[in-house]
């Protein structure tokens, strides 16, 4: 178990930089989740962490010790990849016990940790099965069990959930979050999905074309989102932003209508308002054409254009509701849930 | 399953179309056999005919196993197509793994290279082979032949390998790196095993005409201990008299081995290992 600390990691292909000076304090057993859209950078920063790609600049420390230059093997370090890359001659119990037979760590201790990890997973009676006799949860098991058994410092996942269903899903993003609880192993996770990020992660890195956007707990990023990409990736469905002026604490709308409590901010920004924060309220300031419902059963979605305007506005409301196609509908965003954001760089303005 | 496709008209046709051109490929060999256990003279009045009482003879094996050492023959064609394999093999696919996995310099243009063997006969370098191998006193050896082969088997051999090697998951050699597996060993226990139907094909490619080339055991090795086996069968074809029992016994013995050695690679052909690695 150890620490890890990212110092002004840059990672660059040629011309092409890539990772742009990342910055990061990770605590010893703490649960980090990388998330961001595809093609931002973080599978590789978690593969510069893991020693599978070079660092361009900066340095990466496990504990104490720089690891840049160190060989995977030598980092302490266990991953879990995407497509599982289990071993597929090997048996399950081949494929834990394979890392520690390099190690040479003597028989009777590998067979020990084999059979504990196998505990753990519940996969005691598949391990003289080949991998390709094992669905698909039980081989992502078997790559957990693999990383278990080798009791490393760290823990590296890059999105180990994603090849799943939708319901697997759910029951293994539990698992892991209990087994990383249990082990109390200090673990980087890599997803695009935000609802694994804000379910998992004791803290989130919410990276944006190879830069942190925000680095902070999942509620600190759903109640203050430091920039608009972070606002709209963190929360589903998206938060709404309109585009207003700000003069003296009152906002004014695209279409003329006009929000008090709009903090201190002047001029033009952007106003982001959670779909799940504001409140139906038939004289209320914001007013929306309705053009679809979906029915969630414990909520209700309202899609439609902000009134007179071509912004697009979802509305999450609590219980059933029904609208026909082309009415309006007046809400009012609850106190607080207004957040500003700067017209042209997208940050955050505090109230 | 599919009704089109359990149609017991499509199957039978199916069957039938593979078993007349299993017919069609095996009565060459069938012919030979037969007519390996005839007298001369019943091999020329009716050639397709059975050995029956009256033509059963086995003057042409008689005549073999007297002739000349052909089990020597025989070693010596075994020796130089296994060890031949094994060297095209395990360089080809050593080669093969660095040009899939490693990006360095030169990488395409040595990929070029080494594909460019297969354009270019090897035979047009005979001369400068045989030159070659009298410098280094190889000649009449058979390392001069394995050697040979080897150089005739490689390109082909790094050219279908890398393709397969390339189709190996990154992330199951990244989990044997963080396991702590040398580049090595990644190499023998994880990519090799895997590319084994690929290794197979490349093994049967290469196998047959290696062993029934004439051209190199004639001019590089001719020596009485180093003859192959087609070396061999020549003394029975004469300018004006062919011994054809004896050919053809010869031919039927020659066949065996090469025989034996496609069972056991073809085996390894049939197999998807592949199958479980990755999703």
């Amino acid at each position: 178990m150890a620490s890890i600390t990212l110092k002004d990691l840059v990672k660059a292909y040629g011309d092409t930089e890539v990772l742009h000076h990342v910055e990061g304090e990770i605590s010893d057993g703490e649960f980090i989740v990388v998330v961001g859209p595809s093609g931002c950078g973080k599978s590789t920063l978690l593969r510069m962490v893991a020693g599978l790609e070079t660092v361009t600049s900066g340095t990466i420390c496990i504990g104490d010790k720089v690891v840049n230059q160190l060989e995977p093997a030598d980092r302490d370090i266990a991953m879990v990849f995407q497509n599982y890359a289990l071993y597929p001659h090997m048996s399950v119990r081949e494929n834990m016990a394979y890392g520690l037979k390099i190690r040479k760590i003597s028989k009777d201790e590998i067979a020990r940790r084999v059979e504990e990890a196998a505990d753990i997973l519940e996969l005691r009676p598949y391990l003289e099965r080949k991998p390709r006799q094992l669905s698909g949860g039980q081989r992502q098991r078997v790559a957990m069990g693999r990383a278990i058994v080798r009791n490393p410092q760290v823990f590296l996942f890059d999105e180990p959930l994603s090849n799943l269903d939708a319901k697997l899903r759910v029951q293994m993003r539990l698992e892991i979050r209990k087994l990383q609880q249990r082990l109390g192993v200090t673990s980087i996770y890599v997803t695009h999905d935000q609802v694994e990020a804000m379910t998992l992660g004791d803290r989130l890195m919410v990276l944006n074309g190879g830069y942190v956007e925000q680095f902070g707990t999942p509620i600190e990023l759903y109640d203050r989102p430091a920039t608009t990409f972070v606002a709209g990736f963190i929360g589903s469905p998206a938060m709404n932003f309109l585009p207003a002026t700000v003069s003296a604490g009152m906002a004014t709308l695209g279409n003329g209508a006009r929000l008090a409590n709009a903090g201190a901010a002047n001029g033009a920004v952007t106003l982001g308002i959670r779909p799940e924060h504001l409140l139906q309220d038939d004289a209320g300031p914001v007013r929306v054409t309705v053009e679809l419902v979906e029915q969630l059963g414990a909520n209700s979605l309202l899609h439609g254009k902000l009134e007179g305007t071509d912004i697009e506005m979802v509305v999450s409301q609590p219980g059933h509701m029904s609208a026909a196609a082309g009415t309006v509908m007046g809400f009012v965003p609850a106190n607080g849930a207004l957040h500003l954001f700067h017209a042209e760089t997208g940050k955050r303005i505090e109230p | 399953m599919n009704k089109a496709r359990s149609n017991p008209l499509n199957t039978v046709m199916m069957h039938g179309a593979l078993i007349l051109y299993t017919l069609i490929a095996l009565f060459p060999v069938f012919v030979i056999l037969i007519n390996s256990f005839k007298t001369r003279k019943a091999i020329f009045r009716e050639p397709l005919a059975l050995p029956d009482a009256d033509s059963f003879s086995t003057i042409g094996y008689e005549t073999v196993m007297k002739q000349g050492d052909f089990f020597l023959y025989f070693q010596n064609s075994m020796v130089v197509t296994v060890a031949s394999l094994f060297f095209v093999l395990l360089f080809g696919a050593m080669a093969a793994y660095a040009l899939s996995e490693y990006r360095f310099r030169g990488n395409m243009l040595m990929g070029l290279y080494l594909a460019l063997g297969i354009m270019i006969p090897i035979r047009i370098g005979t001369v400068a082979i045989l030159e070659m191998m009298v410098a280094t006193g190889l000649v009449n050896t058979l390392w001069a032949l394995i050697l040979v082969y080897t150089a005739q088997g490689l390109p082909l051999a790094v050219f279908i390998l890398s393709e397969f090697m390339r189709q190996v998951s990154d992330d199951l050699k990244n989990a044997g790196r963080i396991d702590g597996l040398s580049e090595y060993t990644i190499f023998f226990r994880l990519v090799l095993p895997l590319v084994r139907p690929a290794m197979a094909t490349v093994a049967v490619f290469n196998m047959i005409p290696i062993w029934n080339d004439l051209w190199f055991p004639l001019i590089l090795a001719p020596a009485e201990e180093t003859k192959t086996l087609t070396l061999g069968s020549q003394v029975f074809i004469g300018q004006f008299v062919t011994d054809w029992n004896a050919v053809l016994s010869a031919l039927s013995m020659a066949i065996l081995p090469v025989l034996i050695l496609y069972v056991i690679f073809s085996r390894q052909l049939i197999r998807g290992i592949t199958s479980g690695a990755v999703k």
